[in-house]
């Protein structure tokens, strides 16, 4: 597949995404689908998109066969032959479609882990709290004066609900705390508390100080080329070791001191994107006016080399999340690990499906939403920056 | 003039040097290095401290001694009574061996799913779609958690198990497929697929040679084909046509004979295959969405035919767009096949964290297993660096 030196390749336009260039082939739009105007039109919709050629015709045949093996069987085991409501596990089990008692027997332990009982109220709340700012965060008009008060007051109703210890509230140990929120918690203060380190080591790298610059790409590169199972472990067995001795530190504390460090190098190579698109004439005219560096960097650089990275940090932060589902490796009780906890069930043995379907749609709902904000944001961040 | 307003500019020129760059570089430079050596003297001195009280040695010396638990798994002989140091090579090579072939089947299924979301034909462009979003979207933990508890749990034991082809078994043990009984033939099957590959490689230099200078086509796609299907079989027939296979079959509770796919292997190599081939699907479509239109109908308007115009002007162009982020997945790729640990494939990883437990050596485990991965991104990124200077745009 080399390029023929025959036929040079011919000079290349620039090779932007070219999404908005490009028209989009006609099967691209799925939005418009023509019956809704006219019934005539639907036919030649079908013969343009599914029966086009001879062989397209066949992949479409053979794709409704499979469909047709494959859906029925499906929504029967899903919804028709399913369990719904609570259920001895033996009738549950043996009744051919899919278990749903098991999720109502083990929702408040794959949600809240081993979080006390009576108190599961609170974790519930701070939930809602982190969707509620991570919703609130979506909305641009607050972005430039309400962002950071409302996530420091967030944050710290989210402490109070989470220890306990003040207004009456029983406090709890970090070792109960788990599931969904452990999940939420792991990845919002992960990514808040790497987010200043990331700016220092993107600059550092951008830097013209060598030993500033040396110092920022090995570690960029160091942890980047390292698999987070591995920081994890060393989070776990070798961090009590670096420790004067007889000063222990909390597991959960440790695991997330483990995603902050790997948080901070994906960041920073991110921010460092940005920090290249802007144009040098930025850097230019702000040194002409006699601005220091840091005044430089604060008020006319970050402010846009950080709007243009907003869309893949939203990628970053979808890539986190995900992530998080590692910390099982160390025995902190997320919410795959607290999934996996009511599997050990014996009298509930074989309900994997149930489960996973279960805590795969929570991990799908919010990456997806995540996605999609980040792909509408791409598309209004760039229509702004041309008007 | 007031005398002290000349002395305070006296004053100022005195302090001039702390707003100099070249020194405030200095200074700066000076204060970040050495707040890095304190706190590296700091943690080492803790380290150092801990270690001594809890009589741990330190050093690679433990690698010789025996290691004295089971490997489920491995390419290479291996018993408990073995030394540490086979042990960390087993699970380097199970590391090599689900990263090589999860690398091979991601990109043929990426590039097969990239194709098919721009596809003219609705029904399979959708299909597309879904998965991509699906798969993108759950963390890879738990699709390899799925894929091992639908292999354990989900299917029959030994003795109901499925046989979709004859010799083949699936079961909750794993997959049993047959595997030719050894035998020179095999050996010289592969010296002569090996020359088959290097003859394929000297004819398309050569017929692209003969086409700059007389303009004459060589048909060299058949031309490879046969080289590659038809010496290997030479070979094969040249050898006395060896045809014995080592068939498994059921005694007592378990599959003995043939080949078996674990249940671990297969799980973490279909969750980073599935996994990272929706990656590529992206990648794979973004970069022949990158090439211009106008590039396609110029290259028609030469009069090239429909695959000419894929090979010679769409894709060596797709390439250098696709080139750089799939280096980057191969990289995650290799990075997510430490997932393993957390189904019990005994990759490095898993060994290694079995070495800490076993020896107490944190900190030399963690830094084999962080050398290995650095050195493998390394040389994935090195080897993708050539290819890609081999397919970018050549500037004149």
């Amino acid at each position: 597949m080399t390029n023929s030196p025959i036929l040079p390749a011919p000079p290349l336009t620039p090779l932007t995404p070219a999404l908005p260039l490009t028209p989009a082939p006609p099967a691209q739009a799925p939005g418009r689908l023509p019956w809704r105007r006219r019934p005539a039109a639907a036919f030649g919709w079908l013969r343009r998109n599914l029966f086009g050629s001879w062989s397209s015709a066949l992949v479409t045949l053979a794709i409704v066969w499979g469909l047709g093996e494959v859906v029925p069987p499906l929504f029967r085991w899903l919804v028709t032959d399913s369990v719904l409501g609570p259920a001895d596990p033996r009738t549950c089990l043996g009744a051919g479609g899919a278990c749903w008692a098991f999720i109502h027997e083990k929702y408040r332990l794959i949600l809240f882990g081993l979080y006390p009982y009576d108190q599961q109220w609170r974790p519930l709340l701070v939930i809602l709290i982190i969707i509620a700012l991570l919703a609130g965060s979506c909305d641009r008009r607050l972005w430039r004066r309400w962002l950071a008060p409302m996530w420091a007051a967030g944050m710290a109703a989210i402490g109070v609900l989470m220890w306990g210890g003040v207004f009456g509230l029983p406090k709890v140990e970090t070792w109960r705390w788990g599931g969904l929120p452990l999940t939420l918690l792991l990845s919002v203060v992960g990514l808040a508390v790497a987010f200043p380190f990331a700016i220092a080591l993107a600059l550092g790298r951008r830097s013209t100080l060598p030993i500033i610059r040396a110092l920022s790409v090995a570690y960029i590169e160091l942890i980047r080329g390292v698999p987070l199972v591995s920081l994890l472990f060393m989070a776990s067995v070798m961090l009590p070791l670096f420790l004067p001795t007889g000063v222990s530190i909390d597991k959960l504390l440790r695991a997330q001191i483990a995603m902050i460090l790997f948080a901070a190098a994906y960041l920073a190579e991110v921010i460092r994107g940005g920090l290249q698109a802007i144009p040098r004439g930025q850097y230019e005219a702000a040194a002409s006016l006699g601005l220091s560096y840091g005044q430089k960097v604060r008020l006319i650089i970050l402010p846009q080399a950080l709007t243009i990275v907003i869309p893949p940090i939203v990628n970053t932060f979808i890539a986190f999340f995900k992530d998080t589902s590692l910390v099982i490796i160390i025995g902190i009780y997320d919410l795959t690990t607290a999934a996996k906890a009511a599997l050990d069930d014996a009298a509930w043995r074989g309900s994997y499906r149930e489960a996973y379907l279960f805590i795969g749609v929570i991990y799908f709902g919010f990456s997806f939403f995540m996605s999609r904000y980040s792909q509408w944001l791409e598309k209004d961040l760039g229509r702004g920056a041309r008007t | 003039m007031p005398p002290d307003s000349d002395h305070a500019r006296r004053s100022k020129d005195r302090w001039a040097f702390l707003t100099d760059e070249t020194v405030l570089a200095v200074f700066y430079q000076v204060l970040v290095a050495g707040g890095v050596i304190a706190l590296a003297a700091f943690l080492i001195h803790n380290t150092l401290d801990n270690l001594s009280q809890r009589a741990i040695a330190t050093g690679f010396g433990f690698l010789d001694y025996p290691a004295s638990f089971a490997i489920n798994e491995s390419p290479i002989p291996y018993s408990p009574a073995d030394s540490y140091a086979r042990a960390f090579t087993v699970g380097l090579l199970n590391t090599l061996k689900v990263t090589l072939i999860g690398i091979v089947f991601a990109t043929l299924i990426g590039t097969v799913v990239g194709i098919a979301r721009l596809s003219g034909n609705w029904l399979v462009a959708r299909l597309g779609d879904c998965y991509v979003e699906i798969v993108r979207n759950v963390p890879p933990l738990l699709q390899l958690f799925f894929w091992y508890s639908a292999i354990t749990e989900g299917l029959p034991g030994p003795r109901q198990a499925l046989t979709p082809l004859p010799g083949v078994f699936i079961c909750n043990r794993g997959v049993m497929v047959p595997v030719p009984i050894a035998h020179w033939a095999w050996t010289a099957m592969a010296a002569a697929l090996a020359l088959a590959v290097v003859g394929v490689f000297v004819l398309h230099r050569w017929s692209v040679r003969r086409q700059a200078r007389t303009g004459r086509r060589f048909p060299v796609v058949g031309a490879s084909v046969a080289l590659l299907i038809g010496l290997p079989l030479v070979a094969w027939l040249g050898a006395g046509a060896p045809s014995a296979l080592d068939l498994p079959a059921l005694r007592g509770f378990n599959f003995k004979g043939g080949a078996t796919l674990t249940p671990e292997f297969t799980a973490i190599t279909a969750g980073l295959v599935f996994y990272t081939a929706a990656f590529i699907a992206e990648i794979v479509r973004s970069g022949i969405l990158g090439v211009s239109r106008g590039q396609t109908e110029a290259a028609r308007a030469l009069g090239l035919r429909e695959r000419q115009v894929l090979h010679l002007v769409v894709l060596p162009q797709a390439l250098r767009i696709i080139v750089p982020p799939l280096t980057g997945q191969y990289l995650n790729l290799t990075k997510n096949s430490s997932l393993a640990v957390a189904v019990g494939y005994p990759d490095l990883v898993s060994v290694l964290n079995t070495t800490i437990n076993q020896t107490g050596q944190a900190i030399e485990g963690v830094t084999m297993i962080m050398a290995v991965y650095l050195t493998i991104s390394l040389l994935i990124a090195g080897g993708m660096n050539w290819y890609n200077r081999h397919v970018a745009l050549v500037e004149r």
